[in-house]
């Protein structure tokens, strides 16, 4: 996704000047996860690991969008699950009332992106005026409040378990996307070319859009005005900015984003829950992705949810382990067991926000930058 | 207009808005024996939501630190008083009252103690480091809840746990055709007994003078040669106990926890701590009798709003004053 950004003005910003040694290092790392995820369906076959593909892809977007908020303008929220979740709940409800189609899903996508901007608007003139923290809170109890009606409106969300619902034939597993002579699908390097990659590339091309859109954001003026903003509110008023104005606008663009990648989790997902798109779990998730990432580095946060996802996989099998091994010991294996792995999650996420405030590629990004 | 509104703040401002969702809320149930119970439980989960959510707001106001984690401490206090109640179960099944009073008092003192350490713990490791720099604050105590629910989880399962209640708190009082629930008359008078005492401390004593004083201008009692560092490490410890002691009455409350107990509370320990005005005393108790009115009284009358209910309070209530009720500190 980011081989962009090598040739964005924004990335590198005098190239006669020798790139630091870090920069490359990340940039690499970036642009050899983007072209795995560009091919993944040809280099993962199993369905497993297209399941991951996915999630990382939307994840990408949507931990990207809140960097926007935390990493470059400074706002802490937790209402971003919540602008996530209208996306898809949007879609979702759109697709099961009319049946699969477009339509439904421009439509229903429609709507939940706007009930995001909507709130979004409201949140942000209610209490972007205020301090950091007050705005977490209300946000937090915005979200919350979120969960708590789409858990108790279960004729139309489904309530705690959430529902399925069938996405356009094109997505399907059993459409012909491609055939050969017979009228086969036709299958390129040993996979078949039916709908179940067409909804892959619906998704990864949905993202790698709104990620570019991201990007372009940041390098605008708009974006050297939330970092001007971020790094010093009372300076930045003083110049002519509307903080308040600017503070609100990024709210609402990241609100929309989320909003977007909740309508791609909901056509891949064919299933909405809040458990899925709605928990505070997710949340959590999210704010551990752009931390260890880095925050205020975009790039950062293909790392973050990279690393994440695979850590969710397999440090539960380290885990596994580590416990069968201390089984003796008293309450050794129980903090080891596979269950607890956010336990060490949480601590490393201590660690990192102690010492290296940057994130992996914020830090990576410092190595060798002569100042 | 402004002669309405004079007459209103002689008689109590905010004060009396409690006193007006009563009001209202007894038109609309119209039967007073039921309104009263709800009046009552309102009161005494008011009361026990003002101990976690107190503690938060002097915090806030004297250190400028949002203890995200703060609902750790409640959960903690809610199972170890919980774990102390079923260790004591010779004394809580008894027939004596004194030694069922003790069993309580012990259990929420175990807990109080914990949360007194736990904080202590909390502010040297987690919180000093970060100081002055809210993001990461936000970010840190974030880290350190989930540390500790994930240790909850590892301590006492994932699985509800059963909270005995002393004997003698068992079962209501009934007056004519009234019933009030014994336990909840206990947790008002301690509620109000905690509150007292620290109205008390802050106005009358040295220390409280210091810390009301550092709320305001901390610069300035420090150039006079006072050591706030001590004194934040006391309040946080104070703020820690008292969720402790909120999560521990809270336990017997319900009779039945389960680990998610201490992020449910922390939704509405928020709604309160935004409604009172961070860093007040007297905002928070008048927050968290608002919201423990409300709830009880939507909860009857429109079961399915009863949490968006507090939201929009808070909504509105923000529309109104934006800093909250009864703000300590300005902006």
């Amino acid at each position: 996704m980011s081989d962009q950004s090598i040739t964005s003005p924004s990335a590198i910003p005098d190239t006669r000047r020798r790139v630091p040694a870090g920069r490359l290092i990340v940039y690499a790392v970036a642009l050899a996860i983007a072209l795995c995820l560009a091919f993944a369906p040809f280099l993962f076959p199993d369905v497993r690991a297209q399941e991951v593909a996915a999630r990382i892809c939307v994840f990408i977007v949507l931990v990207a969008s809140y960097d926007l908020l935390i990493g470059y303008t400074g706002i802490v929220s937790f209402a971003h699950t919540m602008f996530f979740g209208l996306g898809a709940y949007g879609t979702a409800m759109m697709l099961k009332a009319w049946g699969p189609g477009f339509d439904a899903i421009m439509i229903g996508g429609g709507l939940g992106v706007a009930a995001a901007l909507v709130l979004a608007v409201l949140i942000g003139l209610l209490s972007l005026r205020v301090k950091a923290i007050f705005f977490a809170m209300v946000t937090l109890a915005a979200a919350s409040v979120m969960m708590v009606l789409a858990n108790q409106l279960s004729d139309f969300t489904g309530g705690e378990d959430g529902f399925t619902y069938q996405v356009p034939r094109l997505f399907s597993p059993a459409f012909k996307l491609v055939t050969d002579a017979d009228g086969k699908v036709l299958r390129l390097f040993d996979v078949p070319l039916n709908g179940k990659i067409a909804a892959y590339y619906f998704v990864f091309l949905g993202c790698l859009v709104l990620f570019l859109a991201m990007m372009r954001i940041v390098a605008s003026p708009m974006g050297t005005v939330l970092q001007a903003v971020r790094e010093n509110e009372l300076r930045a008023e003083a110049i002519g900015y509307r903080v308040v104005s600017y503070r609100t606008a990024i709210f609402c663009i990241s609100a929309v984003i989320a909003a977007l990648a909740g309508v791609l989790r909901a056509v891949w997902l064919k299933y909405v829950g809040p458990e899925v798109v709605l928990s505070f779990a997710i949340m959590i998730d999210i704010l551990l992705m752009v931390v260890i990432g880095g925050m205020g580095t975009l790039v950062g946060a293909l790392i973050g949810v990279v690393l994440m996802s695979l850590a969710q996989f397999y440090l539960k099998d380290v885990m596994e382990i580590a416990a069968e091994a201390t089984a003796g010991v008293p309450l050794l294996p129980d903090l080891l067991n596979p269950d607890r792995w956010l336990l060490w999650l949480g601590l490393l996420f201590i660690l990192l926000v102690y010492f290296f405030p940057a994130g992996i590629a914020g830090t990576l990004m410092k190595k060798g930058h002569h100042r | 207009m402004t002669e309405i509104s004079s007459h209103l703040n002689r008689f109590g401002g905010v004060y009396l808005l409690p006193v007006a969702i009563a009001a209202l809320a007894f038109a609309l149930i119209g039967v007073p024996s039921t309104w009263v119970t709800l009046t009552v439980a309102g009161l005494a989960m008011g009361m026990m939501i003002f101990l976690m959510a107190s503690g938060l707001s002097l915090i806030f106001g004297l250190m400028d630190v949002l203890n995200f984690g703060h609902s750790a401490f409640v959960s903690f206090g809610a199972f170890i008083a919980a774990s102390t109640l079923a260790a004591l179960a010779g004394w809580v099944a008894g027939d004596s009252a004194i030694l069922n009073i003790a069993a309580l008092l012990l259990a929420v003192a175990a807990a109080t103690a914990f949360g007194a350490a736990a904080g202590w713990f909390f502010e040297r490791v987690i919180v000093k480091p970060v100081y002055k720099d809210h993001l990461r604050q936000i970010l840190i105590t974030i880290g350190a809840l989930i540390v500790a629910e994930q240790l909850l989880l590892a301590i006492w399962g994932g699985a509800p746990v059963a909270v005995p209640r002393p004997k003698v708190l068992e079962g209501s009082l009934i007056i004519g055709d009234v019933a009030i629930e014994i336990y909840r008359i206990f947790a008002f008078l301690l509620g109000l007994a905690v509150y007292v005492a620290m109205h008390f401390a802050l106005n009358r004593t040295r220390i409280g003078l210091l810390i009301r004083a550092g709320v305001e201008n901390r610069e300035m009692v420090e150039a006079l040669g006072f050591r706030i560092d001590r004194l934040f490490i006391g309040v946080f410890m104070a703020g820690s106990a008292l969720a402790a002691m909120g999560g521990a009455m809270w336990a017997g409350y319900q009779g039945l926890i389960t680990p998610a107990l201490g992020g449910e509370l922390m939704i509405l320990v928020f709604i309160v701590v935004i409604i009172g005005g961070l860093g007040s005393i007297e905002g928070s108790l008048l927050g968290a009798i608002l919201v423990g009115l409300l709830a009880n009284y939507v909860a009857f009358l429109f079961p399915k709003l009863s949490l968006a209910s507090n939201m929009l309070l808070m909504m509105i209530i923000l529309l109104w004053r934006p800093f909250g009720l009864k703000p300590a500190i300005k902006g």
